[in-house]
């Protein structure tokens, strides 16, 4: 079967079933981390597009129920969003904006770009096989359908992690990740 | 088999690609020192547009003033390679596809105004190039960090094999504003001199802007002038966000992948990534000797542009056909003494070639490296 994860700031369900929650909103992805995954403490470090894609992929993952982190390459991970990585700018910006308080990050600005969430999960997966993060300014499933068809054209490309992963702020996020 | 049609690049060595093309081979850069420029307390060495020619050559496309610098730096380099064909780009058969890693972001700063907010967004600013060009297809924006160059193009290849469209304007393109420098100066990656790629004195990036354009299109049969794209890869080194994987692994897997059975002596140049950053350059030697091309010259082309991120892979895949064309291998301006571990072919003279093939290898933040294999006449 086709294993689907949706994750909204007050919603998530795992292949179309309700999962229980107490949270919304940031403290959610936090909470889910906690019931679900825990040991991953990078979590803690990463921007809301990352923390989002890393939660959403390992309850993905978690369904698929497949044996776990054995070094591959025949699986891709491609993404599509409306706003790349605009939290984590938009937190960047904060510590540039004052000139008399000018202090830019470095461990905000590596954020700043929206396929660092498809690197943190091929490093948790160790999958060495292609990443990808597309820009759509509207949500296209015609679109999006057509580019996974299309990464299958890689040779080595067997299956491929995907879907919709967008965020505006620490509270405002969505996730439709399957694996196909 | 996918060929060129046109290009054009946009840069501070010239408004064409023949221009860009003899001024690098000439060795002419236009790296700067910039003082006190954007309000940075840092001074930077950048190669930076001359704003006001950017607007002058738009001022004769169109009396619109409601595109940001961005937006008419891509919708004139589009343009430009549009302007060499008979492509209708009105076709629902014709697709836009921008590689960006940054695009508007200026817009986010709050003394910024004139624009609307929205326009931060990559797909709005892309969209602002389909309208002008009146193209009826949602454009794709890849924004895969410094690979984006790379990956467009491939984007390109497999949206025209698959046979969805019949010609696709692949621009890649970024300008530099406070966001973006201040940003590298945090991480220590800039070097306050021009970049020295694969020198033993080499101490970080310079950034730079531009824009560049390949049209591609798919063919039956191929003439022997015609610049075939053969193969692209995408691989991820699952190491590390933001440093190289030591094995090169990423870029490794990527050359095995688009070297496929052919044979590296037919290969002219690995055109690399060469940012001048110790680490970059240290993992691509690794990986160039892993893929058992250290026999193959190498280059690099930041010395003349710096990074130029999201254009950097479209810009110098079409130097590399240029020079191909031109039986040269461009210099590596700024190397002078090998600075890595494997030894690589390297030169900071123009040298000759009679092959025509080449490689051109980019790699990025969140582990990911992409790769082309390009030949004229389709000779891989």
């Amino acid at each position: 079967m086709r294993h689907e994860v949706y994750i909204t700031p007050n919603e998530v369900k795992v292949d179309g079933k309700a999962l229980n929650h107490k949270e919304n909103g940031a403290a959610l992805l936090t909470e889910l981390y906690r019931a679900h995954i825990g040991d991953y403490p990078k979590f803690f470090k990463m921007d809301t597009l990352c923390k989002l894609g890393f939660v959403a992929s390992e309850l993905l993952l978690q369904a698929e129920g497949a044996p776990r982190f054995e070094p591959r390459e025949d699986r891709a991970v491609v993404f599509f969003n409306r706003n790349a990585s605009l939290q984590a700018d938009t937190a960047y910006q904060a510590t540039i904006q004052d000139p008399e308080n000018f202090f830019p990050s470095p461990a905000a600005f590596v954020y700043t770009l929206p396929n660092i969430v498809t690197g943190e999960i091929a490093i948790r997966n160790k999958y060495f096989g292609e990443t990808s993060f597309i820009v759509l300014e509207d949500f296209d499933e015609k679109t999006m359908m057509r580019e996974l068809q299309n990464a299958f054209q890689d040779p080595m490309t067997k299956s491929i992690l995907g879907g919709w992963l967008d965020c505006t702020d620490e509270n405002h996020f969505e996730a439709k990740l399957s694996i196909i | 088999m996918i060929v060129k049609v046109s290009d054009n690049i946009i840069s501070p060595l010239g408004m064409s690609t023949a221009e860009n093309y003899a001024a690098v081979k000439a060795g002419r850069s236009e790296l700067k020192r910039h003082d006190g420029l954007w309000n940075l307390p840092e001074f930077f060495t950048a190669s930076l547009m001359d704003r006001n020619k950017v607007e002058l050559a738009f001022a004769e496309l169109s009396d619109n003033e409601q595109y940001t610098f961005f937006e008419k730096m891509i919708i004139l380099s589009a343009k430009k390679a549009l302007e060499q064909t008979d492509i209708d780009p009105t076709s629902d058969k014709v697709l836009f596809i921008l590689s960006t890693t940054k695009g508007n972001v200026f817009l986010l700063d709050r003394r910024e105004t004139g624009f609307p907010e929205e326009r931060v967004r990559l797909g709005m600013a892309a969209k602002q190039m389909t309208d002008f060009f009146h193209n009826p297809n949602i454009p794709i924006v890849v924004s895969n960090a410094c690979i984006s160059g790379v990956c467009a193009q491939i984007q390109a290849m497999r949206e025209l094999e698959s046979g969805h469209f019949d010609y696709v304007v692949t621009v890649g393109a970024d300008v530099q504003s406070a966001f973006i420098v201040s940003g590298f100066q945090s991480f220590k990656a800039l070097s306050v001199e021009p970049c020295k790629p694969f020198d033993a004195n080499r101490c970080g990036l310079n950034l730079g802007d531009a824009a560049a354009t390949i049209i591609y299109t798919r063919k039956e049969t191929i003439d022997e002038n015609d610049w075939v794209a053969c193969r692209g890869a995408i691989r991820n080194d699952a190491n590390h966000i933001s440093g190289p994987s030591r094995t090169g692994e990423g870029s490794y897997r990527a050359l095995r992948a688009v070297l496929g059975d052919m044979n590296p002596d037919k290969i002219a140049f690995i055109n690399a990534h060469g940012t001048a950053t110790p680490y970059n350059d240290e993992m691509e030697s690794v990986a160039i000797e892993r893929a058992g091309l250290s026999h193959v010259p190498v280059n690099g082309l930041k010395g003349y542009y710096g990074h130029t991120m999201g254009a950097a892979g479209v810009l110098e895949t079409i130097l590399s056909m240029q020079a191909i064309d031109d039986n040269n291998i461009l210099a590596t301006k700024g190397f002078e003494a090998i600075g890595v571990t494997h030894l690589l072919l390297l030169s900071n003279q123009n040298q000759p070639t009679e092959k025509r093939a080449f490689i051109k290898l980019l790699s990025g933040f969140g582990g990911c490296n992409a790769a082309i294999l390009m030949a004229k006449g389709g000779a891989a």
